[in-house]
């Protein structure tokens, strides 16, 4: 059994409450921290020399069975350099808006992560670039699939489904500079075109 | 006897009473040398999206070497296209791609749906599967299996073969498009409900499961 990775009391000694708690399991040290200081303590531990986690491995979020637990929000960091990892997990009350911050800013690589479990789970990463879907299409309208109020088959019948399926425009899932032609533009939702056209990823039209 | 004008009644001229599309032995023997023709020089749209991709792969490879039946060219532009192959899943976000390259093909054309993913959804009886491809696009063959083998896919190759062989050229309904109606299918809709029904081991999960 591994024991708990050195970066669990350093975390205690700069953020105090902030670590809500921590544990190991299966040799993983695992390490829950309030939802709101989420930014600086991810920040702090990819900036400090000592932690150096500068590899976000996965972002991803699980809901649990029983409707009471809440549910969290996971980073897997690795600092290259040290070759330690360190899970980093946030606990959402499901009642209240599923939101945190994005880490976009931090780590690159979040952006489709940070998507994808937006796209499964409903999770908003505020300050996110372009938080739209990425594994269903941007006009998905039966909800997040792997919640566990979502049914296998989906809320529709496999006729609607199959509608709505053969009404997509199949270039209408990229954003403007993964298509070699803009022409899609005028086809993608309201929204979607408002944030494309003041992002960083966008032109004005 | 020779080919009679179709503009002249068969009553006007009883000499030559053949009409074009009458079944005597002029348009048997067309139809003998067009479908001989089709069905040799099948070039396949390989549309592969998961597993059952590989083992078409293996089938169009030097051991089962599918040239031998004509499919000489692996059609990648659906414009010269004849049979389109879907070999894996197809995923609700994939079903407008396959429908704009069934509709890119041209006629005459026939598809083959392989495997049992392709034919009915397979294991992924989910709400991100078309439950068969033939709630999207007409199929000729279904190939069972996960994945066929591919002695399957050329057995499922053959028998499309000889429906080709069976055809007649004068019927014209064989070429109808059947395109994408105004209710959004092409199908009525309760027939895309009944052909994804549940069945087999899935018939235990419930739609709310
Ligand atoms: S039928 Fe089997 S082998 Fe073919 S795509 Fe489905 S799971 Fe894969």
């Amino acid at each position: 059994m591994s024991p708990l990775s050195p970066s669990v009391p350093a975390l205690r000694a700069e953020f105090g409450d902030a670590v809500e708690r921590s544990l190991v399991s299966s040799g993983d040290s695992i390490v829950y921290i309030a939802r709101d200081r989420s930014h600086d303590v991810l920040a702090w531990l990819r900036d400090t020399p000592s932690q150096g986690y500068n590899y976000l491995t996965d972002v991803t979020a699980v809901e649990y069975r029983d409707p009471e637990r809440p549910l969290e929000v996971v980073y897997q960091l690795r600092s290259l350099p040290r070759r330690a990892d360190l899970r980093v997990k946030l606990a959402l009350d499901k009642r209240g808006p599923l939101e945190v911050r994005s880490v976009v800013d931090l780590w690159r690589g979040a952006d489709w992560l940070e998507r994808e479990v937006f796209d499964m789970f409903g999770v908003v990463f505020a300050g996110h670039p372009d938080l739209r879907r990425i594994l269903m299409w941007e006009t998905y309208a039966e909800g997040y699939p792997l919640r566990k109020d979502f049914p296998l088959r989906g809320h529709f019948s496999r006729a609607e489904q199959t509608r709505q399926a053969l009404a997509a425009n199949p270039e209408a899932h990229y954003s403007l500079e993964e298509l070699s032609i803009a022409d899609a533009f005028d086809e993608l939702p309201a929204d979607m075109r408002e944030r494309l056209a003041r992002g960083e990823r966008g032109f004005l039209k | 006897m020779g080919l009679t004008d179709p503009a002249v009644r068969p009553e006007q001229n009883d000499a030559t009473s053949v009409s074009s599309v009458s079944p005597n032995w002029v348009t048997t023997r067309l139809d003998f040398l067009t479908n001989w023709a089709r069905a040799n020089s099948l070039w396949p749209m390989p549309f592969g999206t998961a597993c059952c991709a590989i083992e078409f792969m293996a089938t169009a490879a030097s051991r089962f070497d599918l040239s031998r039946f004509g499919m000489e060219r692996m059609s990648f532009s659906p414009r010269q296209a004849d049979v389109l192959i879907c070999a894996g899943r197809l995923p609700f976000k994939l079903a407008p791609v396959i429908r704009r390259i069934w509709d890119q093909m041209p006629q005459p054309k026939w598809s083959i749906s392989m495997g049992a993913c392709a034919s009915s959804g397979g294991i992924f009886d989910n709400y991100s599967m078309v439950q068969g491809i033939d709630t999207i696009i007409p199929v000729d063959v279904y190939v069972p299996g996960c994945p066929p083998r591919p002695e399957g896919l050329m057995y499922g190759i053959m028998l499309l073969q000889k429906k080709i062989k069976g055809e007649s050229f004068t019927d014209e309904t064989l070429r109808d498009e059947k395109l994408v109606g105004p209710s959004g299918l092409f199908l009525p809709p309760e027939r895309v409900d009944e052909l994804s029904e549940p069945f087999g081991n899935s018939v235990h999960q419930t739609r709310s499961a």
